[in-house]
């Protein structure tokens, strides 16, 4: 008893100095993210902010001006892969030199592109440098079909290897043993855990199999990703609306193409209600269908940014209140409060993964029901009552 | 919406497309078939194990109830010996005894009739003398008497007088 206690002990604190560690880490890269200095002012931040919920075309961990006065950035470039209109196009993103104002043209297979705001465009023939136009957009040139390693699709490969290292040996270790041990047998509990408490409650016994290497990979996906964001490399994946389309779309397809007669009935011809009812029904269940998945993403991406941002912006606090406050009261009031809000994020970061899988299962639960709800008939032909009729009658 | 739609990478969909896709797959094969297989096992494995447990432990209940059961029959077959055993020896006693007491009565009984029987012998031995010893005293008698005349004179005219009076 008195050692596991003082393993807990032990444990929260080593928990409490990687938070404080990353989130001084990601101090730094606050303050010293701009090529003109610090990031210090309200714009600054708050476009520093913006530029990291975005994806991006280089992995930059930090930045500091050393003594020569120049700006020196810490990371590495990814692979720029674009399919421009010579054919496809592969570079590294160094060849921008960390810019993202579009200024940086790089010539590559015959064609020109800049990075603006860390999407690629293709200027137009004879374009020298890009032009914006009045809303914003450039008017000398266009986006083409971006298929570069950017620092989500690297964050996805890495989830993805670190899912199939782990759970690929413990999948392994079961060809020796019984009974997992090290890190596996923390991993087998969570595996269980949502074959028994998400697939087999929502879809229902008979059926939950045929999903469960969807369920389970979502789920790790996503909560590795949400984990992954709350490290200082500063990943947002599943804050990414492409990434979260994606996953919803994935729910979509495999509820609709699991869909047996009677979910397809209860949406265009809606037993037990009258014919006109049947009819009403129809647009707002085809409606349904969608907003379903729509919900899925929308939430795990609204959910998984707000934390972002509310982190990003406490971490900013430092340098907001420094005036008002002073260098050490700033900055620990920010710590203090990026630390409270961080361990939310952790459970969030569970959460939302859990929520996902959760309603995922629901859904494809509700595709593949089998309704055993048909009226009984008694030797007449009459239907007899069952328990709900005579409870609705009573409501 | 504008912002999302404008954030919404189409490139960053079909790579996170691409690579759940190939993500699922791998996991499918290399981790979740045989975490599940192996999990299903290991359980059916327990359940098995427990049946097991559940099965001896009838068994083991109901061998006990069997022993208990012989045990009780046992008790009641012996109650029942002693009972009857009991009963034998106090038939055996009450036989013995009336055994005894007919023979007793028997014995009395024949020693009354021995003892009647020598009392009539004795009785009859008593007349056969008694009149042989009468008949001796009465030829005495009469011996005598006849031998004096007149007496047997007077004694015929007294019966003579008696027989006249009747």
């Amino acid at each position: 008893m008195k050692i596991s206690s003082l393993r807990i002990h032990f444990l929260a604190v080593i928990s409490f100095l990687l938070i404080g560690s990353f989130a001084s880490a990601q101090e730094q890269s606050v303050a010293e993210a701009n090529d003109e200095g610090p990031v210090d002012t309200q714009k600054e931040i708050t476009d520093y902010t913006n530029h990291h919920l975005k994806d991006s075309h280089d992995f930059h961990l930090f930045s500091y001006t050393d003594a020569a006065g120049e700006r020196q950035h810490f990371g590495f470039s990814l692979p720029v892969i674009v399919w421009a209109s010579n054919g496809p196009v592969a570079f590294m993103s160094s060849e921008f030199h960390h810019d993202i104002d579009g200024e940086v043209v790089v010539e590559a297979g015959g064609s020109r592109f800049v990075n603006l705001h860390d999407k690629i465009y293709e200027l137009e023939e004879g374009a020298e440098e890009i032009v914006m136009g009045e809303d914003h957009h450039p008017v000398n040139a266009h986006h083409p079909f971006d298929l570069s390693i950017t620092k989500s699709v690297f964050g996805i490969i890495l989830v993805g290897l670190l899912l199939l290292f782990w759970f690929g040996s413990l999948g392994r270790q079961y060809k020796r043993k019984n009974i997992p041990t090290g890190f596996g047998r923390a991993l087998e509990p969570l595996v269980i855990y949502v074959r028994d408490e998400i697939a087999r409650p929502n879809i229902g016994e008979n059926k939950y199999r045929k999903y469960m290497s969807f369920l389970l990979t979502v789920f790790f996906f996503i909560w590795v990703s949400n984990l992954l964001g709350m490290t200082p490399f500063g990943f947002n994946i599943t804050g990414q609306i492409a990434v979260t389309v994606c996953l919803a779309l994935f729910t979509f397809v495999i509820v609709q193409f699991s869909g047996n007669k009677d979910y397809w009935k209860h949406i265009f011809w809606m037993p037990d209600v009258p014919v006109i009812m049947k009819i009403i029904l129809i647009p707002i269940e085809l409606l349904g269908i969608l907003t379903k998945p729509f919900s899925l993403l929308i939430r795990l991406f609204a959910n998984i940014t707000a934390g972002h941002v509310v982190v990003m912006g406490l971490i900013a606090l430092m340098i907001t209140l420094k005036a008002q406050f002073g260098a050490v009261g700033s900055t620990g009031l920010s710590l203090v409060l990026t630390l409270f809000i961080s361990v939310i994020e952790i459970l969030v970061a569970f959460l939302q993964a859990f929520i996902f899988t959760m309603l995922s299962a629901l859904f494809i639960g509700m595709a593949v029901a089998e309704h055993d709800h048909h009226h009984e008939h008694d030797a007449e032909g009459h239907e007899i009552d069952d328990v709900e009729d005579v409870r609705e009658s009573f409501v | 919406m504008d912002q999302l739609l404008n954030d919404f990478s189409p490139g960053l969909f079909v790579m996170q497309a691409v690579i759940l896709l190939i993500l699922i797959l791998l996991m499918k094969k290399f981790a979740w078939k045989p975490i599940l297989n192996s999990l299903d096992e290991r359980e059916q494995g327990i359940q098995g194990a427990l049946d097991a447990a559940e099965k001896a432990r009838l068994e083991m209940k109901n061998l006990q109830a069997d022993n208990e059961k012989a045990l009780q029959e046992a008790r009641i077959e012996r109650d029942a010996m002693l009972k009857d055993a009991r009963e034998i020896r106090t038939k055996m006693i009450a036989e013995a005894e009336d055994d005894a007491k007919e023979q007793a009565s028997k014995i009395i009984a024949q020693a009354q009739e021995a003892i009647e029987a020598e009392k009539r012998a004795a009785v009859a031995e008593l007349k056969n003398q008694v009149a042989v010893l009468s008949l001796e005293i009465a030829e005495k008698v009469v011996k005598d008497e006849l031998s004096d005349k007149n007496k047997q004179m007077q004694y015929v005219e007294k019966m003579l007088q008696d027989a006249n009076l009747n």
